[in-house]
């Protein structure tokens, strides 16, 4: 469960500082399919950094099942996304040098999981999206939503509590997009994931069971 | 996955490796080449020294020359005197011949008394003293002066051989002499003789040669008139083992022949003998003019030297390092090309590869940002990021490193197959002198009076290369040591962990939501 109490995050630029996030105040209880919209430069992603670990608040705290995210180290905040929270980004951002599977794999590196383990568990986790035959492709073999499955099963095989994804369909037209949502919302099912989408698709939006809005860094239920 | 991380990142970006093994492997072969090339002009260096001053020997001592003086009579200068009945007359001319031995030129001798204080120092194995000398044999016709005197002359002036014409009390012209009308002529011709002491056969010029024919000297030779000669010299005078020649007036026996090892130079003097006979006829009682000492050890020269500049304060005491600055010729110039040119180029290549290979690892870290933005929000630790990026640089540099190897053997090959013949000259503090055998002087005229003749040779007009001169070829042979591996290889590790430091630090700063927002 996340707890976020008064978070501020302020960005100083040469002229002026931008606040990003204002005294936002938000619970996200565990296995909730979230999705944040709103409209460009209103914090989403910056909020999404703060739920991931990858960024600290300039004020107020945001805990993830007791530990609080402002206050941790940075080994141990590694840590932390080592083991419990997936990342799915726009662009993919998988490592070109590397097949599907070795993609994948690089997820448990940081757990000590040993090679042959790895190699079980990620061709399992592209096995679950349905890229098992995939497995010995670089990335740029793979269509649109393919990279994105592969960016999925990286996210899920370490089997986190928590999967983030930031604009997960963002580069996908309208089928792949329907696949890939069909995909994380059966395995939010599956594995009682507490899921965050941000998204500017209300298509993708409509299919969460909570929705919320984020604007000049304030945050709003959405009915 | 560290390995395959790796290598499918080198495979990748396979530009950015290969510039940066080019400029690492060309590094590395300059740094092979140039001290291989080096150690080879050491090795020469060494191979010239060796042929003066002889195998082992670590520091020489010796005294400062004296300068010579202009004409001078005194001192080292040659001078011959014969008196009013010397020679043997004949058909109205005079026949003389002398032969002298005296300390070469510019050499000055101190007490043999020193040897024993250098020998009794701590860190000294072995010391030999030797005594550098030149034979100058002087013969020639002169024509019968007492034809000329005048009535009532007294012929008290001397008359200078090498004049002509300045007599002024003439009576009768002058009869016979070489041309046979009145004039001179007179052959001088020297050469180096260097007294040792047969007994002492681990220190000193002779540990550095190789005998040809014969014998070397033995202990049982002291006291003896035996010799051995350079084989360079013994072949331009006919001279072979069993023959008798004279030295200062005393016959010697050809014991032995020797010549230079490993190369063709002449060895340190023309003519050795036991270091007794030569201090005898010299009139150099218990004088010598360098000692030869091998420390017991490398770590002790400077020990050494430094007891006996102690010990013998008006002494030159000479390293190997010091003897190094006196060879000259094409040898000379290698070396100082190898050490200034050779020396600076593989530091500016050097350096140049380091700063290629940082600055693509720098470049490599920003464009892989999101890359290590990712790597970090899927856990990875800043320690392991920075040991991907310092694993990868290192690797880059290990594979020119290896490349530069082989390479650097290759042009160490292509060296020692054309294996350049360098000349080069080494002399000591003796010193030498315009080559010896000068042509005889011839005058026309006669001098006054009959008197006695003297002939006074300019000083510094002869001499010689003395006994501590020797020019050699020798062939340039660039040595591979395991060593210059090991330094090689060192240094393209060394490349590589500088730039996959720098390129670590920098990838270690980046937080993980800047560089995944500063892609979008």
């Amino acid at each position: 469960m996340y707890t976020l109490t008064s978070l501020t995050k302020t960005y100083s630029q040469p002229k002026r500082t931008v606040t990003a996030l204002n005294g936002v105040d938000l619970t996200i209880p565990d296995g909730q399919l979230v999705a944040i919209q709103g409209p460009t430069g209103g914090g989403k992603s910056t909020l999404l950094q703060m739920l991931g670990a990858l960024d600290r608040p300039t004020s107020g705290s945001i805990a993830l099942r007791g530990d609080d995210l402002s206050t941790l180290g940075e080994a141990k905040l590694a840590t932390i996304r080592a083991s419990e929270i997936g990342f799915v980004f726009q662009g993919f951002n998988l490592i070109p040098t590397l097949t599907a599977l070795e993609n994948v794999e690089m997820a448990l590196v940081p757990a000590g999981v040993s090679a042959q383990e790895r190699v079980h568990r990620a061709t399992q986790a592209l096995e679950s999206v349905g890229l098992g035959e995939r497995a010995t492709h670089l990335p740029n073999e793979l269509s649109g939503g393919q990279q994105q499955r592969v960016a999925i099963a990286r996210a899920l095989v370490k089997n986190p509590k928590v999967l983030l994804a930031d604009e997960p369909t963002g580069n996908l037209d309208e089928q792949t997009r329907d696949e890939i949502m069909d995909l994380l919302e059966g395995l939010w099912r599956d594995q009682n994931l507490t899921v965050v989408i941000v998204t500017h698709d209300s298509a993708v939006a409509k299919r969460a069971e909570r929705r919320l809005r984020i604007a000049n860094g304030t945050i709003s239920e959405l009915a | 996955m560290f390995g395959t991380y790796l290598r499918r990142e080198l495979i990748g970006r396979r530009k950015q490796t290969i510039i940066i093994a080019i400029g690492m492997a060309l590094a590395i072969a300059l740094v092979i080449i140039v001290n291989s090339v080096s150690a080879g002009v050491r090795n020469a260096q060494t191979t010239v020294l060796q042929s003066v001053y002889g195998v082992g020997t670590d520091i020489t001592v010796s005294q400062a020359a004296t300068p010579p003086t202009e004409g001078g009579t005194d001192g080292p200068g040659q001078r011959f005197d014969f008196g009013a009945d010397a020679g043997a007359t004949t058909d109205g001319s005079t026949t003389v011949a002398t032969s002298r031995l005296e300390a070469g030129r510019g050499t000055t001798t101190f007490a043999a008394s020193d040897l024993d204080k250098v020998t009794a120092l701590q860190g000294v194995s072995g010391a030999a003293g030797t005594l550098a000398l030149t034979n100058t044999t002087f013969d020639g016709e002169l024509p019968d002066f007492s034809q000329m005197q005048a009535p009532g002359a007294t012929g008290s002036d001397s008359g200078t051989g090498t004049d002509s014409g300045t007599g002024t009390d003439t009576g009768t012209a002058p009869q016979g002499g070489a041309d046979g009308a009145g004039g001179s002529s007179f052959n001088v011709d020297s050469f180096t003789v260097l007294g040792l002491d047969p007994a002492a056969d681990a220190v000193g010029p002779l540990s550095a040669v190789t005998l040809t024919d014969g014998r070397g000297l033995e202990a049982s030779d002291t006291g003896t008139d035996n010799a051995v000669l350079d084989a360079t010299y013994a072949t331009a005078n006919d001279l072979a083992t069993g023959d008798t020649f004279d030295i200062g007036g005393t016959t010697f026996t050809v014991v032995g022949i020797v010549g230079a090892t490993g190369s063709d130079a002449e060895t340190a003097s023309n003519v050795y003998i036991p270091l007794d006979r030569a201090q005898a006829i010299s009139g150099l009682t218990d004088q010598i003019s360098t000692i030869s000492v091998q420390a017991s050890s490398s770590t002790e020269i400077a020990a050494v030297k430094a007891a006996i500049e102690k010990d013998l304060p008006d002494a030159t005491v000479s390293t190997q390092e010091d003897l190094a600055s006196s060879v000259s010729g094409s040898l000379s110039s290698a070396s100082g090309l190898v050490s200034s040119l050779g020396t600076w180029l593989s530091i500016i290549v050097l350096a140049a590869a380091f700063l290629i290979a940082i600055l693509f690892t720098i470049s490599g870290v920003s464009r892989r940002t999101r890359e290590f933005g990712t790597l970090k929000a899927i856990g990875w630790s800043n320690r392991r990021i920075v040991g991907q990026v310092a694993g990868e640089s290192v690797v880059q540099s290990l594979i020119g490193g290896a490349v530069g190897v082989a390479v650097g053997l290759l042009g160490v090959v292509v060296v020692n197959l054309f294996a350049p013949t360098l000349t080069a000259s080494a002399s000591a503090s003796a010193g030498g002198g315009m080559p010896g055998g000068a042509p005889g002087a011839a005058g026309s005229g006669g001098g006054s009076g009959a008197g006695d003749a003297a002939a006074n040779l300019p000083a510094g007009g002869f001499g010689g290369g003395q006994a501590a001169a020797s020019t050699t070829d020798v062939v340039l042979n660039a040595p591979v040591t395991p060593l210059i591996i090991v330094i090689a290889v060192a240094l393209a590790v060394v490349g590589g962990l500088l730039a996959g430091a720098i390129g670590g630090w920098r990838a270690s700063r980046l937080r993980p939501a800047e560089a995944l927002r500063s892609v979008g």
